[in-house]
């Protein structure tokens, strides 16, 4: 088993026959993640997070050739690629690419759709002006530069100008040893339009697992992106994510964040409207259960005026899990005409879990709207016992209404067979 | 064979407060009795009760339905075993489509007959819906709407009736569907359970205040309820009586107090 170094990096970069620019970019992360202490529970953003717990180097990277790449993926996961309207679709196990599939239109389009590696060796220009330089930067935080040191695998998306994909693009990333540092980058040029779903899930097991991921959305001037990130990892599995969406002048990206498994969660994202017009709205569905700890950090950054944000993040609760959303709206000042929205609504199914829900706005304009909302709740018994009272069973009616607090958000998954697959988990998580 | 409900000796407290005080009330199949008093005399206490309601425990009495000890059972139970409350304040059940809601009322009846069964089929129940949504002038957008939310009070007594015409009860109680009503709603309302009733036979109990709704089903029977007792039983004159009259001199002939 390999630890975290410098030779690692190096051992990693070559299994992947990568180009020197990319070694180079790794080994400097790396020095910069030396140079960055661990954080702590002392650090404003780790405050409700202890990963004292965490034994990275008992984890290790992802290196090429320790993925179980001959193992069975999930029957679903298959049926569900083969089912679904996208027209491009790509299945990686521990970072190497399964399956993979891109419609004649696509291509013709001239869409870019491939894994990152791909990527790297055969858009370099893209890459190299794009990757970890304008969504996630590798300063920002301890594991963003683990990250930028050792990803591997996951899904790069380019949409050229004017183009409205054709299809959806689907993508799943399957683990089966637990060890996951995929990076998404998606660039949807001015004018250009397009729809993605990016599924991360593993198989589970009793050693300590890690993704490290990173999520980089780019929505050029006038562009469209329905963006749907959807996490079900087994509960060994320790999750720290860096996430951004840029957005551009008059431009759109509707936001889907869907977090069922691991064992914690923190994650950073981040929306940044950039030019007049903008418009952001992200949504978050979550359910814990067990001893689950998910932290999900929020910035809704309003960099320029006339910009619109809107963020609804709902969660469900059970056993001794624990949430915390700590949301935040920025106004830079100058950024007049703004409205921003959030609000964080938690279900708690059992007394003994926790959320913690914090909103925050840092407003430095006059002419703004900036409201926020959060609210912490039980099943309403009144609504249980009015569907009881027309013959439905006690634990359908609590499968309706849990199912029922997440409808409006599920309406936002672009794929019927995907938000039915998770309708089904939440159902699972209620009796688990 | 005919089903009926039938109240022996009902007393419900909420808190220390009793509200129901001995109810003695028979509904069979096919019949249909009013159920008439002012505020606070515990008529939608006795709805909840029967419909199951966890907070309306009974302290003594007994409930006898289609042959079985109605208070044994849970609401769900009583539901399919063919009783049916109409609320007065339907709640709101958010992110459940009304569609989605009444085929799952389909599905758990289908279901507790057969565990095997696997539901009503998606074509089927859209027939079914359409038509009963027809019959009772409901535009057929509502189905996709979230149960309640944001309907209107006309709305919502509506769609209380459509859930009686999909789940066919043996016996329906019908808690003030008039209050709120406009008279063409009213109409609409009415007429959808006096179908229902000739269809199948239905009973009904409508509990109300006012003689307007009784214009519409016109009952077999009437009952007075003061202060949690049924205090007087006749047939429909009782109610234009009552109308005329008003309340107060069944309190002096029952020595009820009014309640402030």
């Amino acid at each position: 088993m390999s630890t975290f170094n410098k030779d690692a990096v190096i051992k990693l970069s070559a299994s992947l026959n990568e180009p020197e620019w990319m070694l180079q970019r790794r080994l400097q992360a790396w020095a910069l993640y030396e140079s960055l202490p661990m954080p702590t529970t002392k650090d404003e953003e780790w405050r409700r997070t202890d990963i004292r717990r965490l034994k990275l180097n008992e984890i290790g990277p992802s290196v090429n050739g320790d993925a179980a790449v001959n193992t069975a993926i999930p029957e679903f996961l298959g049926k569900e690629l083969t089912e679904d309207v996208a027209g491009g679709r790509m299945l990686q196990v521990d970072g190497v690419v399964r399956q993979y599939e891109l419609s004649d239109e696509l291509k013709a389009q001239g869409v870019i759709f491939c894994d990152m590696h791909t990527a790297v060796s055969q858009h370099p220009d893209l890459l190299q002006k794009h990757f970890m330089t304008e969504g996630v930067r590798p300063d920002e935080g301890k594991f963003a530069a683990l990250h930028a040191a050792f990803w591997r695998g996951g899904t790069f998306l380019y949409v050229p100008k004017n183009v409205q994909a054709a299809a959806p693009l689907h993508s799943v990333l399957w683990s089966v040893n637990g060890k996951t540092f995929t990076h998404t980058l998606v660039i949807v040029d001015v004018g250009a339009e397009a729809v993605f779903m990016d599924e991360y899930a593993s198989a589970g097991g009793e050693l300590p697992g890690l993704h490290n991921g990173c999520i980089e959305l780019l929505v050029r001037d006038n562009a469209s992106l329905i963006y749907a990130g959807l996490q079900d990892f087994g509960q060994n599995i320790w999750q720290f994510n860096h996430e951004r969406g840029r957005i551009g002048r008059d431009a759109r990206l509707d936001w889907v964040t869907s977090v069922m498994g691991s064992r914690l969660t923190k994650a950073f994202q981040t929306l940044e409207l950039d030019r007049p017009g903008g418009w952001g709205r992200m949504s978050g569905i979550f359910f814990t259960n067990g001893r689950q700890h998910l932290d999900m950090d929020t910035q809704q950054n309003h960099n320029a005026g006339s910009t619109t944000s809107d963020l609804l993040y709902k969660g469900a609760l059970r056993d001794k899990s624990r949430t915390v959303w700590q949301g935040m709206i920025k106004a830079q000042p100058g950024s007049q005409k703004i409205d921003g929205f959030q609000a964080n609504r938690n279900l708690m199914l059992d007394k003994t879990a926790r959320a913690d829900s914090i909103p925050g706005l840092e407003i430095e304009a006059d002419d703004v709207k900036c409201t926020h909302a959060s609210a912490i709740g039980q099943l309403d018994p009144e609504e249980l016992f009015y569907l009881m009272s027309r013959g439905i069973p006690r634990n359908t009616a609590v499968e309706m209404s849990v199912q029922g607090f997440f409808d409006p958000l599920m309406r936002r998954i672009p794929f019927e067979g995907v938000r039915n697959r998770i309708f089904d988990r939440i159902v699972e998580k209620i009796y688990t | 064979m005919t089903t009926a409900l039938e109240i022996k000796n009902l007393h419900v407290s909420i808190g220390d407060q009793p509200i129901l005080k001995g109810i003695n009330l028979l509904v069979k199949q096919g019949e249909t009795h009013a159920l008439m008093g002012p505020n606070g005399s515990g008529k939608s206490t006795l709805a909840y009760t029967l419909a199951g309601h966890p907070a309306y425990e009974p302290s003594a009495g007994q409930v006898i339905f289609d042959g079985k000890d109605l208070l044994e059972m849970e609401a769900d139970e009583r539901s399919r075993a063919g009783l049916f409350l109409a609320f007065q304040y339907p709640a709101a059940v958010p992110g459940v489509t009304l569609a989605k809601f009444l085929r799952q009322t389909i599905n758990s009846r289908r279901k507790a007959q057969n565990p095997e069964d696997p539901g009503i089929s998606i074509p089927e129940f859209r027939r079914l819906l359409t038509k009963k949504m027809d019959s009772l002038g409901i535009d057929h957008k509502m189905a996709g709407r979230y149960l309640n939310e944001g309907f209107s009070g006309g709305e919502k007594k509506r769609v209380e009736i459509l859930q009686m015409s999909v789940v066919e009860p043996k016996i329906a109680i019908m808690d003030e569907t008039d209050s709120g009503l406009d008279i063409d709603a009213l109409r609409v309302v009415s007429e959808g359970a006096r179908r229902l009733q000739e269809e199948m036979n239905m009973g009904i109990l409508v509990i109300t205040h006012y003689q307007r709704i009784l214009n519409y089903i016109q009952p077999d029977y009437v009952h007075i309820m003061l202060d949690g007792r049924i205090v007087e039983s006749g047939g429909p004159e009782l109610a234009l009586e009552l109308e005329e009259r008003g309340y107060d001199w069944l309190r002096e002939k029952h020595g009820v107090l009014e309640v402030a």
